[in-house]
């Protein structure tokens, strides 16, 4: 498995050259890369539906026990299955549809590395594992979505999705670090018998909170669905398989996975199904509110993972039933539409439904694709839709509680939704040309009608002998959700039963729908409805995060205001205040006491270095101000030469004359320090430095008092030689024992010098005096105010 | 500007002695006082000295390469150091011992840490070259030409 998943990243790494030398054979090739691990997993099949999971496990971090551990079960088979499937004809159609596109190798890197994560986040067992492909797929989504990087638009809507998911990927992490250090594993497969401990336990509510912020903002659930239809603005190819098939589906997928551990409880039933239940209702009706064939998909395509979230949260035997039902007919419908939608768009120039019309002629195979997948999205019998729509309804029928509410959500959401694909399946087919296209219609090329076609296809076949997939596929994610094994039949009639009353009822209203819809459009149901779900909750999110950009700002502003003596009082005021309140409140009074001998040298030293620092703050001539600093600065290094520091000493004597060279170099182009500071700032500054240079002779002469531990020093002593092969600890501790700091160390004075470098190199418009650079500073800010 | 004839006299023999000096810190480090820290100071101040006498042009032929180039390759060896360990299968950055025999200079005992001690002298080089020809570019006056 963890083959099938690195071959997809492989694929991803050299699709570029694919690209580049196959050209238009490449779709065809790469195609064959995602069919390959589909045909690995089909493989795994019979055993899974045997109810016979499979582990493997290779080692990757030992020290921080996160091994590459992978986990098939009926579940993980069903979405590994959806993700290469439906993966490989979206390879094939991103091909034709970007087929003129110049970047069209970056959009396979992004497209497989997604889909490699993808993969990855059904097949893994080890939860950081999991977690890790879980952020991966947000990653990846953010450059899909972002592809057209030259928009406007496009660079919103990725940044909306990253900071959504990548938001509530951060609760889950949270709730996975609390759910694994309950359980004391970090297995999924060792979780899912430990339901009954985890739910007794006092984190459980953290635990169940933190995890749906993670599932629900992944799947798009009221509130957080607004990134989803935002999401369209990514090339067609990419909502076709995202936002239809398998990302979004990500966050079902953690719910459903977790499902046997912290499912099944009063908050687990009531919360999924209230969240979810309202998305769907919400959702189903807003979609006819558009005219763009993308949008409207978007907002059916939350409503069927509001509907899936209801599913999990009524949790009963039918409910997951319906719910993996659903989970293929959606993938198989949705994906088809958008890749239809899609070939419209392409070859028309438009997808807004009030210029489509009269394709039939001009796109047959298109057509013949689009109204097949429609048709199964409407729910019409003999497709799968009608069949999932039927079981939806018997797991209302059967909830234990709430049962007609459920259900009458349930059928007019439904309604909305056979509007919804009559509307997007048929209308652009039928009447007439509306002839307002930019481009003369024409049908698309193979690569892009195939796909449609296909899932149209199968759809239909899985309509008309459901037992192709119902007890192998579907029992057994019924039972990978469940942990219990129960039979799992589908059929097409099921007699005269309650649930098809309903279907009845759904047909005659999602009709009535698609017949007068361009009028129920502009009602004002409708536009109230657009105004509060669609387009509200973007702009709330639109507004809050420029508020955080307008705050830090702010704050930027006021702490970062380029005046360096400002700096040096905030930065040592606030030593003095942080560690004098710190060494107060512990409670240590330092006793000011020196024990042993000072010899009359080490006076004189001390006395040299307080003369420099004053005549260093009393002189008015910059030049004597930084030789009085250097003198200074040798008397310390001096001491370090007193006390047997000598590499200490060599350091500080060789840093002290570039310094004073670099100063000095600098310096002769400043000004003379012109007149005294008001007396205030000058005691203020003078109250600040005898704070600092009290509190640190106080923590000197505390420091002293205590016994120094040698457990450190005594251990790089015995061990520099006879590890490191060398006898001076001090450089042995730099290149050997700390060679990481070092490292890290050397590039961030690289980083330092490049910057001086780029300072220096940047052009000047005023005049590199320090009195003007400090008034240039002001300028510049409120010209970035005003602008 | 500051035009002294005692310091070019005078830098004309402290600059290669000062050179020789910080490759002897350099080479003792490991053992005694001094490492390619302090050997790096002791170089750029070789260089600094050359600079105040003879121009930033003059130094800049004199070095051959960019200041740059010194940071890059700097990290290179140092960062090298570290993948070599990784490479010959221990831990990032463990050090690597070789014993050779030298026609001349008789038995030695390298480690990679020498490698890496020199790439921690060309950074400290490169860093302080590259911030004095570059407030030199930029405000030139103190060195003359």
């Amino acid at each position: 498995m963890l083959l099938a998943v690195l071959s997809i990243f492989v694929g991803a790494a050299l699709a570029p050259l694919a690209v580049r030398f196959l050209g238009e054979a490449a779709k065809w090739v790469l195609g064959l890369l995602p069919l390959g691990v589909f045909v690995f997993f089909a493989r795994q099949g019979p055993r899974i539906a045997h109810g016979d999971p499979i582990r493997h496990t290779h080692e990757w971090l030992p020290s921080l026990e996160v091994p590459l551990s992978f986990y098939l079960d009926g579940l993980s088979l069903l979405f590994a299955l959806l993700v290469t499937g439906i993966g490989t004809l979206i390879v094939v159609y991103g091909g034709g549809y970007l087929a003129h596109h110049e970047q069209l190798g970056r959009f396979y890197v992004q497209l497989l590395s997604f889909m490699g994560a993808m993969l990855g986040l059904v097949v893994a067992d080890n939860v950081f594992l999991f977690f890790i492909f879980f952020e991966l797929t947000s990653l990846t989504s953010y450059l899909l979505i972002g592809f057209y990087h030259t928009e406007e638009e496009s660079r919103r809507a990725a940044r909306k999705a990253l900071v959504v998911t990548g938001g509530g990927g951060l609760a889950l992490l949270g709730g996975l670090v609390v759910l694994g250090s309950v359980t004391g594993t970090w297995e999924f497969s060792q979780m899912l018998s430990m339901g009954g401990m985890v739910q007794d336990h006092p984190y459980y509510l953290a635990i169940f909170v933190l995890v749906c912020a993670g599932g629900f903002t992944k799947s798009a659930q009221f509130p957080f669905h607004f990134w989803l239809p935002a999401a369209m603005a990514g090339p067609t190819p990419v909502s076709a398989y995202l936002h239809s098939a398998t990302m979004v589906k990500a966050g079902v997928f953690l719910l459903a996975r977790l499902h046997p551990v912290l499912g099944g409880t009063a908050v687990w039933t009531g919360t999924l199904g209230l969240v979810g239940g309202f998305t769907m209702l919400m959702s189903a009706w807003l979609a006819l509110r558009y005219t763009d064939l993308k949008q409207i998909l978007a907002y059916t395509t939350v409503m069927v993972l509001g509907l899936l979230t209801m599913l999990l949260g009524i949790g009963t035997e039918t409910a997951i039933k319906a719910m993996v039902t659903f989970t293929v007919v959606h993938a198989l419908y949705k994906g088809g539409l958008f890749m239809m939608a899609g070939s419209i768009d392409h070859e028309t120039g438009t997808r807004d439904l009030l210029e489509l019309g009269g394709l039939r002629g001009a796109m047959p195979w298109t057509m013949a694709g689009g109204v097949a997948t429609g048709l199964s999205m409407a729910g019409l019998p003999p497709f799968f839709g009608f069949i999932g729509k039927e079981v939806t309804y018997e797991a209302a029928l059967h909830s234990p509680a709430w049962g007609p509410l459920i259900l009458g959500a349930g059928v007019l959401s439904n309604a909305a939704l056979v509007g919804s694909g009559l509307l997007v399946g048929l209308k652009p087919f039928i009447g007439e040309m509306k002839g307002a296209f930019t481009r003369e219609p024409h049908e698309a090329p193979l690569s892009m009608w195939v796909g449609p076609l296909l899932l149209g296809g199968v759809g239909l076949a899985f309509g008309l002998y459901p037992a192709f997939i119902d007890h192998s596929l579907l029992g057994a994610a019924q039972a990978g959700i469940l942990q219990e094994s129960h039979e799992l039949h589908l059929a097409l009639w099921h007699g005269f039963t309650p649930a098809l009353m309903a279907s009845l009822g759904t047909f005659a209203l999602g009709f009535t729908l698609y017949a007068f819809w361009e009028g129920l459009r502009e009602s004002v149901f409708m536009q109230g409805l657009g105004v509060l779900f669609g387009k509200g909750p973007g702009r709330v999110f639109e507004r809050g995060l420029y508020g955080v950009a307008r705050i830090s700002d702010a704050v930027t502003r006021t702490v970062q205001n380029g005046r360096f003596r400002w700096y040096l009082f905030a930065t040592f005021s606030g030593i003095f205040v942080l560690v004098g309140g710190g060494l107060l409140a512990s409670g240590t009074v330092p006793g000011l006491s020196f024990a042993g001998n000072v010899e009359y040298y080490e006076v004189a030293l001390a006395g040299l270095i307080v003369l420099a620092a004053l005549v260093a703050v009393r002189t008015h001539d910059r030049f004597v101000a930084i030789l009085a600093l250097s003198v200074g600065g040798y008397g310390v290094a001096l001491l370090y030469l007193l006390f047997g520091a000598p590499d200490l000493a060599m350091t500080q004597f060789a840093v002290e004359t570039l310094t004073l060279i670099l100063l000095v170099i600098v310096i002769v182009h400043l000004p003379g320090i012109q007149g005294d500071e008001p007396l205030g700032i000058r005691l203020r500054d003078g109250l600040v430095a005898a704070g600092c240079g009290a509190l640190l002779t106080a923590i000197m002469s505390v420091i002293i008092k205590i016994p120094l531990d040698r457990r450190v020093s005594d251990y790089l002593a015995s061990n520099s030689y006879t590890e490191a092969q060398g006898h001076n600890i001090v450089n042995v501790i730099l290149v050997d024992f700390r060679g990481l700091d070092t490292m890290g160390e050397i590039t961030v004075l690289t980083v330092a010098a490049l910057g001086v470098y780029v300072l220096m190199r940047m052009p000047s418009q005023k005049k590199p005096e320090l009195t003007q650079t400090e008034a240039g500073g002001e300028a510049s800010e409120t010209a970035t105010e005003t602008s | 500007m500051l035009y002294s004839l005692i310091l070019r006299v005078a830098a004309r023999i402290l600059v290669p002695l000062l050179l020789l000096f910080s490759l002897f810190m350099l080479l003792r480090g490991h053992n005694l006082p001094g490492g390619g820290f302090v050997g790096g100071l002791v170089a750029a101040s070789a260089f600094v000295l050359h600079v105040l006498t003879a121009g930033v042009h003059a130094s800049r032929r004199v070095l051959r390469v960019e200041a740059h180039t010194l940071l890059g390759v700097g990290l290179a060896c140092a960062y090298g150091t570290g993948l070599l360990a990784l490479v010959m299968g221990e831990p990032l950055l463990t050090s690597l011992w070789v014993d050779v025999h030298l026609p001349l200079l008789g038995h030695l005992h390298l480690g990679s840490t020498l490698l890496f001690d020199i790439g921690v002298m060309l950074v400290v080089v490169g860093t302080v070259l590259l911030m004095v020809f570059s407030v030199e570019d930029r405000l030139p006056g103190l060195a003359e030409e």
